[in-house]
């Protein structure tokens, strides 16, 4: 098992060399970022799944709450927007949005009257809308002005330091995910995935659209790096391919030492016994429940952890890449590129996880530049044959990620169902 | 009465058209939960590629010169539709019955569909691009509007060719669907599969035939669903995977497995849509006359706006799983 693991990273190692020498070392070592980022990702989804069998779909929500985290945090502050009346108006909101929870939790204790059966639904349903409509009264106006000239176009960030905002973005994200398991956990697997992907589709038509708070299509940029950035070598005088190597070696060094330091403390939590709860739970939840483990409590907790990590992926993410664009998140790029990872990595183990996580990126990333080059080789071939060359290379190469990605994850669940690195089930004998 | 006709077009003709829609993608991801016991994420890929089909069809109908009075991409659908099933069902032989054969998990099976999603996606693109496509570049597209001033509208009543054939060919299929499920031997054996799938195979029931008349019957609508909407709108590589959701929250509303349920959720959530972003406002002014000044109308009054249309499909979908998970018809439970 160590040396079959030995071999694989060993390979991924050698794959990496060779990126470097045939695309470029700057090429490959945004890339590198990138996919120590998507690391932390798949380590998230790796406790949720690996360790706790629960089925989240909803990936790109989290990795969205993340980035817009991010973004609020470390962007510089925006003065038209606290000089203006945006504040107070938003605080109004916020009022009403409270106002609104309290006559909704008012109308769930109805029964306490005497007020049971239909009419309490009845009394619920409507107590729902009463306080929709009372923060949309509130809100829409606070919007309509923060996004005018007049209120600075958008809140703007608060101008602190990137770390914090990661920090942030994994602080939202488990308040997110405090939700969305509290709403979601009872289901079964089918149900909980689909119920997933309808919450982070949600996140998703949030972030697009309010505008006032995450400036939405308008897009963010430049976000700050948390360690220095290639024009800040530059000014020392060195020249700019050393520079983009030197900012991109700075920040894949603080990525991988939160990498080491999330993959050492989860490592120990699986070693340990809760991480023996968990498995017992996701192997047979009926006969933990019957030793007396809270199985919902302890499901909402892996839920709460795992989605943290991919809070602050997501974050990462984006200060990496400087710009928060919420309508480049896609299903396919942000949460189906994960699962392919974790599952061709080997689910339930760590090391699995961070190199499907690492293979997979590049892969994904590679799989553009080579079916270029193929479809190229067959273009001039075909036209010595007479048979004219393939239209529009450029844009079918492009989209030709999508297809690998769903070869890769067809063939792996067809000939190595438990992953390449699969868990290591230890047995007393 | 203006207000009255501009309501029936923007909700009651476009949520019926929608509903419709809907409704044919639910039966088939229905039909299948119920006999296979999977969530078939690839359902969206059969809808799109069964459209393409269609759409290879009436061009090469439109290339031999052969004119239809209706659009062609209703006269090629029969065969399109039989060429879908065929490809419904050799996805499930090369894909999903060797998993089925393992005894995978329905969970593998649902990650395995997301491959077979992917797969088709990335082939489509890559033969079509990512451009869209219309299915009227070499015909028109017939609007018919109704002249409704005799009643005192000063607007028309308007509706387009495809729409009236779709309506009507949606009522027409789920009417042969019925007959089929309750009168013949093999509709018979599928609801007894979907209810008790060992019980079904002890009494004697031929459970790979009812397999592969599931995917038949759900690649079949697929491609009916996916060419319908492509006649409405325009055919992209995304066409249905944009909808898939709102296809699995309608057949979740009506409840899982149950082919009735999939129809009403599938109306449901198309009305639902519709009329969580119209501006009542539209439909209200005439108020605005007897209404006192403090209390006038502001122009626009939508519960949702615009933008958030998909979203509706979502919540619904949320609240439906916390507050009945086994949906309408009391379906599968969670």
């Amino acid at each position: 098992m160590i040396q079959r693991s030995l071999t694989l990273f060993g390979g991924l190692f050698v794959l990496i060399l060779l990126m470097g020498w045939v695309m470029g070392a700057p090429f490959t070592s945004s890339r590198l970022v990138e996919a120590a980022a998507y690391a932390l990702i798949a380590l998230g989804l790796n406790i949720q799944w690996g360790y706790g069998g629960l089925f989240n779909f909803g990936i790109m929500g989290f990795l969205m709450v993340g980035g817009a985290a991010v973004t609020f945090i470390s962007y510089p502050v925006n003065p038209v927007f606290w000089g203006g009346e945006g504040p107070a108006m938003l605080g109004k909101a916020l009022l009403a949005f409270a106002g609104g929870a309290l006559i909704v939790l008012a109308a769930r204790k109805a029964d306490r009257i005497g007020i049971t059966g239909k009419w309490k639904a009845v009394l619920t349903v409507l107590a729902w809308f009463v306080a929709y409509v009372l923060y949309r009264s509130q809100l829409d106006p606070a919007a309509a002005y923060i996004e005018s000239a007049a209120g600075g176009g958008w809140v703007g960030g608060l101008g602190g330091h990137p770390i914090l905002g990661w920090v942030f973005g994994g602080v939202l994200a488990a308040g997110i995910a405090y939700v969305v398991g509290k709403i979601c956990l009872g289901l079964r697997t089918d149900y909980l995935a689909i119920a997933t992907i309808g919450i982070s589709e949600i996140i998703r038509a949030l972030i697009k659209n309010m505008d006032w708070l995450t400036r939405g299509t308008l897009t963010v940029s430049p976000i700050p790096w948390p360690t220095p950035l290639p024009q800040e070598f530059q000014a020392g005088g060195m020249n700019i391919a050393n520079s983009l190597l030197a900012a991109r070696a700075g920040y894949l060094l603080l990525a991988l030492v939160v990498l080491g330091v999330v993959l050492w403390l989860i490592s120990r939590a699986y070693a340990g016994p809760w991480g023996r709860m968990m498995r017992a739970i996701r192997d047979n939840h009926i006969a933990a429940t019957s030793m007396g483990k809270n199985v919902t409590a302890r499901q909402l907790e892996i839920f709460v952890f795992g989605s943290v990590l991919m809070g602050i992926g997501g974050a990462m993410l984006v200060s990496f890449v400087q710009i928060f664009d919420p309508s480049s998140y896609q299903p396919i790029n942000h949460t189906f590129l994960i699962w392919v990872m974790v599952i061709v990595g080997g689910a339930g183990n760590n090391w699995g996880a961070l190199f499907g996580a690492v293979l997979l990126w590049l892969i994904w990333v590679v799989s553009e530049p080579l079916s270029k080059a193929v479809f190229d080789f067959v273009s001039t071939w075909s036209t010595q044959f007479g048979w004219g060359a393939i239209p529009e290379i450029e844009a079918r190469s492009a989209q030709m990620r999508v297809f690998v990605l769903g070869l890769v994850i067809t063939i792996a669940l067809r000939f190595a169902p438990t992953g390449l690195i699969p868990e290591v089930v230890k047995r007393e004998s | 009465m203006t207000e009255l006709v501009f309501f029936t077009n923007q909700v009651i003709i476009s949520g019926l058209v929608l509903g419709c829609i809907y409704a044919l993608g639910a039966i088939g991801i229905t039909l299948i939960f119920g006999i296979l016991r999977f969530a078939h994420f690839a359902h969206s890929e059969l809808m799109t590629g069964g459209a393409f089909i269609a759409f290879l069809l009436a061009s090469l109908f439109a290339a031999w010169g052969i004119v239809t009075p209706i659009p062609t991409g209703f006269v090629v659908l029969p065969i399109a539709m039989v060429l879908a099933a065929i490809l419904a069902l050799g996805i499930d032989k090369g894909f999903y019955a060797p998993l089925r054969k393992r005894g995978a998990k329905p969970v593998t099976l649902l990650i395995a569909s997301i491959g077979v999603t992917l797969m088709i996606q990335g082939l489509i693109r890559l033969f079509f691009g990512a451009g869209s496509y219309s299915f009227f570049e070499t015909e028109a597209k017939e609007v018919f509007r109704f002249d409704l001033t005799g009643i005192g509208s000063t607007r028309p009543l308007v509706i387009t060719e495809p729409q009236v054939l779709m309506i009507l060919v949606t009522f027409v299929s789920v009417l042969a669907l019925h007959f089929f499920l309750t009168r013949s031997r093999l509709g018979k054996a599928m609801r007894a599969m979907a209810d008790n799938a060992d019980l079904a195979q002890v009494s004697g029931i031929n459970t790979a035939l009812v397999v592969r008349v599931t995917w038949i019957i759900a690649g079949a609508l697929g491609c009916m669903a996916g060419t319908m909407l492509a006649l409405d709108v325009t055919l992209k590589p995304d066409l249905a995977f944009n909808i898939i959701l709102p296809i699995f929250a309608a057949a979740i509303v009506g409840g899982l497995g149950q082919a009735y349920g999939a129809i009403a959720g599938g109306l449901l959530i198309g009305f639902a849509e519709t009329l969580a972003v119209f501006n009542w406002t539209m439909l209200l002014r005439p108020l605005n006359a007897i209404l006192p000044d403090w209390m006038q109308l502001p122009p626009t009054l939508a519960l949702v706006p615009t933008e958030y249309k998909l979203t509706v499909a979502f919540v619904i979908l949320v609240v439906t799983l916390l507050v009945r998970p086994t949906g309408i018809f009391k379906g599968a439970s969670s």
